[in-house]
């Protein structure tokens, strides 16, 4: 996608054929990026598209490759955020990169104090700074703290930081993640009368809702590469949804069929029972049955929180409204502990971070779960510990050397296998598998899969993340998809595709209305 | 209590580090190794090394844990400090030797439950929560003592100084009591499974059900119970409670004894018997510098060199070139996967 | 607090005016004492003579405890210079640092009394004088008392103190001096037992085993009484009787060396008197009656004690402590 206007004014901010690569992987791989004069510009794209090495190459946190860089005609080539943003490239990350313990004045006048008589003229900082604040309707105590302040005003200060130091270019790093629909709305009125000031801002976020409520244009990236440039307005969301996932899809899927009933699931009662659950901030109410002998798939884009539903279940984060019913009876999910009384077992997404305990022997990592149901004070004798790590190890073919090889060392396939061993050695009534192949090879990939669909067949409850769309199709007997963290639609059956998980995906929001054209 | 994991070149620098620092001894001072009976108890500077050797080893002892779960507990000394008052304060008051060692023995158990909701409920940092009982602990055990030496003459307290039992000096019986102790706690339960895996990823123990609120305060409250214990011993052996000076400095010794004894301060794998031996090193290396001869002011450079022998040994990069052990139990996962019907028993 | 600023100013107003000296001194005196801490048994005994000792002579005490830190020492003067006292009392933790803090206390009019410790300046006029023990002196009254009693001739073994520190320094130079006078006189080993008594005892037990069991060691000189105390339990230990097999000679007077000395296990102590505010509150008062500057270094005692008086010196000394 080049610049198809070759008159008399260059656009704000071109980028040619920018590459960069990490030990031999090739993050950025030639892409353009154009932003014009006032403009909204999303960009977007799943994991790994590129995203964030894009916005770190062009402010030179990263240097790049190959490729160039020109603001309204100027070669440019900063190498850091600072020169950046004196070149007019202001970035604001989603953690603003301020100051908490300093006031508001200050972090607004950060580097550049009126100064008077050689001192901080602070008298004229805060009136400054109040003056710098107003047109964005924020009126607050500049000289408070600014961590006393909710991050969406801590944004809108970061915000104000970069436009009164003169940005052309604005770079919003998901801004929205951790906000509320009404900080939400705040934010956007600021940034759509910078857009009429004539600011280019850059827009990074997974809500496709608000890349229609707000965005011009839309630039797509995909494993490092350029998947295109579109107006918003003649991108219809399925096609977005497509160019994402990198998928061509049929006119045929643009309807959604409305989810029919299957009379013949119902007839069993679920193992567990959601309704009205879920947490601020975090994931919308949804309510779901997991039934025995049921595989659930949790299908959306990144961001769309599939990983937040999965945490919810497991109680791994602790949902404030909502009930949570196993067997009919109500239950209590405050924390893990809870949860693995109750039968449920769960493999997290950052299998290194939350999973594994690495320095620890695979075999003390299979028994882990089962040992602390049991209690510190019976503990399973050393025998009974080797054999259950060995009967894991062969069934699962963990491939480590011998049971007291630490775990860090086997490979991703095998670590995950082992903690499947961890989860199953406590005979779980609910598996809650987030991304259960990310990062594994092949092989394993398949043998993962193959499990998944014994230990269903064998009556046990299911619930998968998973981001391979084919691969939650192949297992699940229901898929809820999600879109903006809010479960958008069931499919059961006959529905469940992955041309229908792509349409729910790109379906418009019911009740915020038609995108402009 | 080093695990089966661990082969003899695991441990193998620990050992040799103290048989090096007491062969050394032995060549500066030719009687090193002579021990004889006096009053009925051993006496010889081996014996020495082990009985001066007790309060580091015991602060040690609890140190290892707080150290394995990726913690570190610097008010130790200070609650030594704590203890010693407490116990000689009562002792003075003329209160009985049961009561006196439970009330010292509940201060440490108290100032260990405090570090341990600090770390555990507050979630501060470590070094940082017990900073503030290493400040404060001082100063509560000087208001104890009211800012003075308070010397007892009750032969029972200070037989736990100064007695012996079986000719052993009753600090090393001590130690060895509550090392078998502590080993027995942590072996022979799940509790050492618990406090690795917390100290290696408290995350992902947590995610696997793990109580780590509980096990935090578990291993700074027994930290607590050893450094009052520790205070009991150094009180008792000088049959007074020196508020000022008690377990000074202290904390730091404990530290580097777990480090010589080869726990990582980044956590997990632990070995007790390992940290006891790492402060009879440092020990070993005091009583050896006193008796060279050697003018004070070098005890500090001698120290320090030694010590940086002692852990250059251990080093990762030099581990390299000593010889790997054998791999215990290899278990060949079998080409073809039986069948898996895992939801078949465990 | 300004109630008591005005009368100060009011009663440093008449004396600047020359109402006359007799008159100011029906004023209560108003000393204000900034004392180290409470960091050993000696440091609260001085601070309770102190107290003793002005309420003796009718003076208001104030003490304000630095706690060991002397940024505190120096708030601790300027808010005594701000209430306007009569005369400033410091006990310094650290020899450096006070110059600033000093001319402030002199342009406001106010004698500084150095008590206990010097401090390093290039103008000795910023204070009026030092009570101070002369440390090397104690270890000379302890080395010839020694002398004395073995006839010039006896292996030493010395536990000094922390190493570095002033006292430690002193103690044995002043030592050392005597040894030197006597060449049947040897130390023959020195360790340092950081002034406590864990450290002292855990020094004699090694000084015991090196020489071959205790038999070689005629005397044991401590820089002060703590470590002598823990010596004595390791000589004990030992199977040697301290007192007699092994002589015990220290530094300070505490009350547990008299008991040890009443119970015939420790032979001399030198005294490093507790009342170092005494001799500063008569030479302020005399300064204060008729201007009379006092010499710059005030040396308090250092006296010898000696078994035949410890036990009613312990009773003495017991509640001072």
């Amino acid at each position: 996608m080049t610049d198809p206007t070759p008159t008399a004014s260059p656009p704000l901010l071109a980028i040619r054929g920018l590459s960069k690569a990490f030990l031999g992987v090739q993050a950025l791989d030639g892409v353009d990026f154009t932003v014009r004069h006032g403009e909204i510009h999303a960009l977007l794209g799943e994991n790994g598209a590129g995203k964030s090495t894009l916005i770190k190459t062009l402010t030179g946190v990263y240097q790049r490759d190959a490729g160039t860089v020109t603001l309204e005609g100027r070669a440019i080539a900063p190498r850091g955020v600072e020169e950046a943003q004196r070149l007019h490239i202001g970035t604001v990350y989603q953690e603003v990169n301020l100051l908490p313990n300093l006031s508001v004045a200050e972090n607004l006048f950060l580097g550049r104090q009126p100064m008077r008589f050689g001192l901080v003229d602070r008298g004229a900082m805060r009136r400054r700074a109040r003056a710098v604040l107003m047109p964005y309707g924020l009126s607050l105590d500049v000289t408070a703290p600014l961590g006393r302040f909710s991050v969406a005003t801590q944004q809108i200060v970061a915000i104000a930081r970069a436009v009164d130091m003169s940005a052309k270019v604005l770079i919003l790093d998901e801004p929205t993640a951790s906000l509320d629909t009404q900080e939400v709305a705040v934010l956007f009125k600021v940034m759509r009368t910078l857009r009429s000031r004539g600011i280019g801002i850059v827009f990074v976020t997974h809500f496709l809702d608000q890349v229609y409520a707000l965005c011009d244009r839309i630039t797509v990236l995909r494993n490092g590469r350029l998947v295109g440039e579109r107006r918003t307005a003649e991108l219809p969301r399925l096609d977005l949804v497509a160019m994402m996932l990198g998928r061509e899809l049929e006119a045929a899927a643009h309807r959604i069929a409305l989810p029919a009933d299957d009379a013949e699931e119902d007839a069993r009662p679920p193992l567990v029972r959601f309704r009205g659950y879920g947490k601020a901030r975090s994931v919308e109410p949804f309510d779901l049955d997991i039934r025995p002998g049921e595989v659930v798939g949790l299908a959306g884009l990144l961001g769309s929180g599939r990983t937040e539903t999965a945490r919810l279940v497991f109680g791994m984060d602790r949902a404030d409204r909502g009930e949570a019913a196993v067997d009919g009876r109500a239950v209590r999910l405050r924390g893990p502990r809870d949860a693995i009384q109750l039968g449920f077992g769960f493999c997290p997404e950052d299998r290194k971070k939350e999973g594994i305990v690495g320095a620890l022997s695979v075999r003390e990592n299979i028994i882990l779960a089962l040992q602390a149901r049991q209690g510190w004070l019976r503990p399973l004798p050393r025998r009974r510990q080797e054999e259950i790590a060995d009967r894991f190890i062969r069934l699962l073919d963990i491939r480590t050397p011998h049971a007291e090889q630490p775990i860090q060392f086997l490979s991703g396939g095998n670590q995950q296998k082992a903690l499947l061993a961890r989860w199953l050695a406590t005979e779980p009534r609910l598996l809650i598998l987030d991304e259960p192949t990310r990062g594994i090879d092949v092989g394993a990939h398949a043998e993962i899969i193959r499990l998944i669909e014994r230990l269903c067949a064998d009556g046990m409850a299911l619930l998968v993340v998973s981001s391979e769309l084919e691969e939650i199709v192949a297992y699940s007997r229901r898929v809820v998809v999600l879109r903006d963290r809010r479960h958008v639609a069931e499919l059961r059956g006959g529905e469940v595709a992955v041309d229908r998980i792509v349409a729910a995906i790109a379906s418009e929001p019911a009740v915020a209305g038609e995108p402009r054209p | 209590m080093t695990r089966s994991v661990s082969g003899p070149s695991r441990t193998l620098p620990q050992y040799g580090a103290l048989a090096a620092v007491l062969l050394a001894n032995w060549l500066l001072f030719p009687d090193f190794f002579s021990i004889r009976l006096q009053d009925g108890r051993l006496f010889g500077s081996l014996i020495d090394v082990l009985n001066r050797g007790a309060p580091v080893a015991l602060l040690a002892i609890g140190m290892t844990m707080v150290i394995a779960t990726r913690g570190v507990d610097l008010s130790v000394g200070a609650v030594m400090a704590i203890s010693g008052a407490v116990a000689a304060t009562l002792t003075q008051a003329g209160w009985g030797l049961a009561p006196v060692l439970a009330a010292s023995l509940a201060a440490g158990l108290l100032c260990g439950l405090w570090n341990g909701l600090l770390v555990a409920v507050l979630r501060i940092q470590p070094i940082v929560a017990t900073l503030i009982l290493m400040v404060a602990g001082r100063g509560i055990a000087q208001l104890v003592t009211e800012g003075q030496i308070v010397t007892f003459t009750s032969p029972g307290l200070a037989f736990i100084g100064s007695g012996s039992f079986l000719t052993v000096p009753m600090p090393v019986v001590i130690t060895a009591i509550l090392l078998g102790v502590t080993a027995l706690l942590v072996r022979m339960t799940a509790l050492g499974l618990m406090i690795e895996a917390v100290g290696v990823n408290r995350l992902s123990s947590a995610g696997a059900g793990v109580n780590t609120p509980v096990v935090l305060i578990a291993v700074y409250v027994w930290c607590g119970l050893c450094a009052a214990v520790a205070g009991l011993v150094v009180a008792a052996d000088i049959r007074g409670a020196d508020a000022n000076n008690a377990g000074l400095w202290l904390e730091l010794d404990a530290i580097l004894a777990v480090v010589v004894g080869g726990t990582s301060l980044l956590g997990g794998r632990f070995g007790l018997l390992l940290s006891v031996v790492g402060a009879l090193t440092i020990q070993a290396m005091n009583t050896g510098i006193l008796l060279s001869g050697f003018k004070p002011e070098f005890n500090l450079i001698v120290k320090a060199g030694v010590l940086m022998v002692v852990l250059l040994l251990q080093s990762p990069t030099l581990t390299l070139f000593l010889p790997r052990p054998a791999n215990p139990r290899p278990v060949r996962a079998p080409a073809k996967p039986e069948s898996p019907s895992p939801s078949a028993g465990a | 607090m300004s109630r008591t600023w005005l009368i100060s100013a009011a009663a440093a107003a008449a004396l600047l005016i020359g109402l006359g000296g007799a008159q100011a001194a029906d004023k209560k005196l108003v000393v204000g004492f900034s004392q180290i801490g409470s960091e050993s048994g000696w440091r609260a005994a001085e601070t309770k003579t102190a107290k003793t000792e002005a309420e003796k002579r009718g003076i208001d005490l104030k003490i304000s405890d630095a706690q060991q830190k002397q940024e505190n020492q120096i708030k601790a003067v300027r808010s005594f210079v701000a209430q306007g006292v009569d005369a400033i009392f410091i006990a310094p933790v650290v020899a450096t640092g006070w110059d600033s803090v000093l001319k402030e206390a002199k342009e406001a009019k106010i004698p500084v009394v150095l008590l206990d410790r010097q401090i390093e300046t290039r103008d000795p006029g910023l204070y009026m004088t030092a009570v101070t023990s002369d440390t090397v002196l104690e270890g000379r009254v302890a080395g010839e008392w020694l002398a004395k009693q073995t006839g010039g001739t006896c292996n030493v073994v010395e536990l000094q103190g922390t190493v570095g520190s002033s006292p430690a320094i002193n103690r044995k130079k002043g030592f050392d001096e005597v040894v030197a006078k006597n060449p049947g006189m040897k130390i023959i080993r020195t360790q340092s037992g950081d002034f406590t008594r864990a450290k002292g005892k855990e020094v004699m037990e090694s000084f015991i085993k090196a020489e071959n069991g205790g038999k070689g060691i005629c005397a044991v000189y401590a820089h002060n009484d703590d470590m002598a105390v823990g010596a004595i339990q390791a000589i004990k230990e030992a199977g040697l009787k301290p007192g007699k097999d092994i002589l015990v000679v220290s530094i300070d007077g505490v009350p547990d060396i008299f008991k040890a000395m009443a119970d015939g296990e420790a032979n001399a102590t030198v005294e490093l008197t507790p009342n170092m505010a005494g001799p500063a509150f008569d030479a302020l008062i005399a300064f204060k009656k008729d201007g009379k500057a006092p010499p710059k270094w005030i040396q308090t005692e250092s006296a010898l004690f000696t078994p035949d008086t410890a036990k009613a010196e312990y009773e003495r000394r017991k509640d001072a402590y």
